[in-house]
């Protein structure tokens, strides 16, 4: 498949941010035909690396050739024009424009008047031979995130691009949809497009790769056939260390019910309904899985038993108290921990100290406060005795959050929800974006609270994760429990129906 | 009953007349908002652009001189607000506001010999021919000076261009999503500065329609807040130059009715009727507002945010 000259040439490239050294003089090619997986961690600079190949960044140093050619790419209009074309993680659409008038933004054609007709043609054609499934009619915002990623897909297709970038293209599908992307991405590639495919999911680079390079730390690792590697190897590349996949957990000892929700229902921000009737129950000592592709509830769940979104209606229960509709701070005080989706807008403020985001759980009361006053010698030894016990790296207690890692920021954000011994725990994404170590320690603190016997709620995109260490899965579908199976010998297909909306043909068994 | 109609012909046609000045306003408002750039000096360059118009005006004896230099120098001071807002990414706010007071007093200070001076040549009404003899019609849409032909002209011109043509696409998508519109190509710095221009000029052109058509001649403050109901109006318009002609003329209406009705001699209070306008403003924006919520057809996205390329996260 290879042919002589390779499509895609970057030599020493290096890229300095303020701070971070993201590209330290990295050297990577790609062959016309064949399926190139950039492989690493959240960080290592694969996106960097590769929106300096679409023209988007600058490198600081280093030459790209593209067909042999050496090249400036100055702009992402360069880069169009020799035909790379990226497909962002976040997705780069117009969300008012329709499809078509997205699929010919910034082209020259046509020149001024905007002629709908022949465009949806062409666009037609495209989806009919690459099996992309899109109507150029609809408005972006109507469209799921499968038909978006389709709609940027074709976005390069009409422009003719032969190196088709895709950053952490799957992050948003369910696996069957990735089964189509793939699909389709292996068709192209053997037409003759050079597909570079963005991950740090190791299924996924044995699936669908012909060779991979490994970046750590903003430099290469290496680049292997496919053929020629293990899983396992690829992670010590990734990681610079062995990684054990398995999580090993105790069987659930069974418990109480500790969180109970009945027929909840919510609005969305928008004022849709985002909430149509959730019933489950969280028990002593489990960890409840709630599976779904992005943007099907989970969020508002998360918010409505954590009060900070109200139900319209249906009721929620801890330890059969009900607790609906209260205000945050009185369900907090009821021992109930939340780790928010967004660990510096929710959970902590970037601006104050360590031990002043700390304490915002419990200044109020003693030992920490008293009356207006904040005791500031029980607040220091608090929260040393937190630092250490957590193990986050920071100068010291005084020092600003926004100063932390992303694993140091969660460490922070754990250490203060588990300090109030929780009996239930809200989990949203709890390792999204943090490094392989930093989510092998939250996974251990987790499970170390289910040890303890508190119920846990952990809202994930990570199926594996959530295979890993939940007791039981739910999978949300527009607002809606498809289905509840236990994690253990649960089948990935069967899950991966039910986040594309298939309702479990049994109904859940919800043990008492 | 024949008194009445021709009064009410002649608010309506009076209307028309205040509601130009807003029309070119707000349509320069709503170029410079759909490609992302909240300009809140518009009443600063509306203003100057009456002074200058009238000044150069009066130095030349040509109206068209003057119509020029209020262009000019209303796309000038937009120029200001698109190096700070754009380029430095100043506060679009600040910025604007900024602008406003300074066009405000500047006018102010280089105007004071102008006021009193009569004008030697203003825009006339240009009767067409036919069309003019029209009964209702006639007087109502046909006798009026160029410069309100030229805004019937140009507000079906800016929605066709914001709706059916490739520039426009590229401009709602740089307000829209400017990421999005550089990462195909689209020079998201180049348009705004283009649309924050064109919005400056069309301010210029109402202000100098305020001092050579409407009321020709120069008085301090001469606008009276009229950039600030053009702002209001993009809401009203929610961001469509064809909804632009239907506010701009409604607040025409207001403006012209509430001088006619002084013109009555009636009991009610003349600093009552001058606020009406601005009462207007207040209820419409509520109206418009909840609507635009309503139907989803919410502001530019981008409104209002400045861009970087290069922002890490």
């Amino acid at each position: 498949m290879t042919s002589a000259v390779p499509s895609v040439q970057m030599l020493v490239i290096t890229k300095r941010f303020p701070g971070v050294l993201a590209n330290d003089h990295i050297d990577f090619s790609a062959n016309a035909g064949e399926i190139h997986a950039l492989l690493g961690e959240n960080g290592a600079g694969k996106s960097t690396l590769m929106n300096i190949l679409s023209g988007l960044y600058h490198p600081d140093q280093g030459d790209i050739h593209i067909h042999g050619r050496r090249v400036a790419l100055r702009s992402p209009r360069d880069a169009i024009s020799l035909g790379i074309g990226m497909v962002h993680q976040h997705f780069m659409l117009v969300e008012p424009h329709t499809v078509a008038e997205n699929v010919t933004l910034g082209l020259d054609e046509p020149r001024f008047l905007l002629n709908s007709g022949q465009i949806e043609q062409k666009i037609a054609a495209l989806s009919e031979k690459y099996g992309l499934k899109v109507d150029p009619e609809a408005r972006i915002w109507q469209l799921s995130v499968g038909e978006q990623q389709r709609v940027e897909i074709i976005k390069m297709l009409y422009r003719n691009a032969d190196i088709l970038i895709l950053d952490e293209p799957t992050a948003v599908l369910t696996p069957q949809e990735a089964r189509e992307l793939f699909a389709t991405l292996k068709r192209m590639a053997a037409e003759g497009h050079t597909i570079i495919f963005i991950t740090h999911k190791l299924d996924e680079v044995m699936a669908i790769s012909d060779r991979i390079t490994v970046l750590r730390k903003g430099r290469v690792v290496s680049t292997v056939f496919t053929s020629a590697t293990s899983k396992q190897e690829l992670a010590r590349m990734m990681v610079g260390r062995e990684v054990f996949f398995q999580v090993t957990k105790s069987p659930w000892r069974g418990g109480q019910a500790v969180l109970r929700v009945e027929a909840a229902r919510a609005l969305s921000d928008k004022g849709l309904p985002a909430l149509k009737g959730v019933s489950f129950a969280v028990h002593e000592g489990e960890i409840l899985g709630v599976a779904g592709v992005a943007g099907n509830g989970q969020r508002e769940l998360a918010e409505a038993i954590t009060g900070l979104r109200p139900l319209t209606s249906g009721e929620v229960y801890l330890c059969d108290r009900r607790i609906t509709n209260q205000n945050p701070r009185q369900i907090l005080d009821q021992k109930v921990s939340h780790i928010p989706e967004d660990r510096l807008g929710m959970g902590l403020i970037p601006n104050l100290s360590l031990s002043d985001n700390l304490i915002l759980k419990g200044y109020f009361a003693p030992p920490l406060g008293r009356g207006p006053f904040l005791d500031q010698k029980a607040i220091d030894a608090h929260c040393r005795e937190l630092i250490s016990r957590f193990e986050v790296m920071a100068p010291g207690p005084d020092s600003s959050v926004k100063l932390l890692s992303g694993g140091n920021l969660q460490r922070l954000l754990l250490a203060r929800e588990i300090s109030c011994c929780p009996r239930l725990m809200v989990a949203v994404h709890p390792t999204r974006g943090l490094d392989v170590g930093a989510t092998e320690a939250v996974h251990k603190m987790l499970l170390e609270q289910r040890e303890e016997g508190a119920a846990i709620l952990l809202i994930s995109e990570d199926l594996d994760e959530l295979l890993s260490l939940s007791d039981r899965v739910a999978v949300l579908y527009e607002g809606e429990i498809m289905g509840i199976v236990p994690a253990q010998g649960a089948q990935v297909e069967e899950i991966g129906l039910m986040m594309a909306g298939t309702k479990r043909a049994r109904p859940a068994e919800v043990a008492a | 009953m024949q008194d009445t109609l021709i009064l009410i012909l002649l608010i309506l046609a009076g209307a028309i007349r205040a509601g130009t000045p807003l029309l070119f306003a707000t349509l320069g408002e709503i170029f410079a908002e759909r490609a992302g750039v909240l300009n809140l000096g518009v009443e600063g360059m509306m203003i100057m652009g009456a002074l200058s118009g009238f000044m150069v005006t009066v130095r030349t004896g040509n109206a068209w001189t003057g119509l020029l230099a209020a262009i000019l120098v209303g796309g000038s001071i937009g120029l200001i607000h698109a190096v700070l807002s754009i380029t430095l990414r100043a506060n679009q706010v600040v910025s604007g506001l900024a602008l406003t007071i300074f066009g405000t007093g500047l006018s102010s200070f280089l105007g004071q010999k102008l006021v009193g001076v009569p004008a030697p040549d203003t825009f006339r009404v240009v009767r067409i021919p036919v069309l003019g003899e029209l009964p209702v019609l006639g007087p109502l849409v046909f006798q009026h000076d160029i410069l309100v032909y030229l805004s019937f002209l140009l507000a079906p011109l800016a929605w066709f261009l914001m709706f059916k043509t490739r520039p426009g696409l590229h401009l709602r998508a740089v307000g829209e999503s400017p990421a999005t519109a550089d990462a195909m190509g689209v020079s998201v710095v180049g348009l705004r500065y283009l649309y924050v221009f064109l919005g400056g000029m069309l301010a210029g052109l109402g202000g100098a329609y305020i001092s050579l058509a409407l009321t020709p001649g120069w008085a301090d403050g001469m606008t009276a807040g009229r950039g600030w109901i053009a702002i209001a109006l993009v809401i009203f318009a929610t961001w469509s130059p064809a909804r632009a002609m239907v506010g701009a003329y409604l607040f025409g209406g207001v403006e012209a009715a509430q001088f006619r009705i002084q013109g009555t001699g009636t009991q009610v209070p003349s600093f009552f009727l001058n606020m009406t306008p601005y009462i207007f403003t207040i209820i419409v924006l509520v109206i418009a507002t909840q609507e635009t919520v309503r139907r989803r057809i919410g502001a530019p996205a981008a409104l209002g945010l400045p861009y970087e390329r290069e922002e890490r996260g």
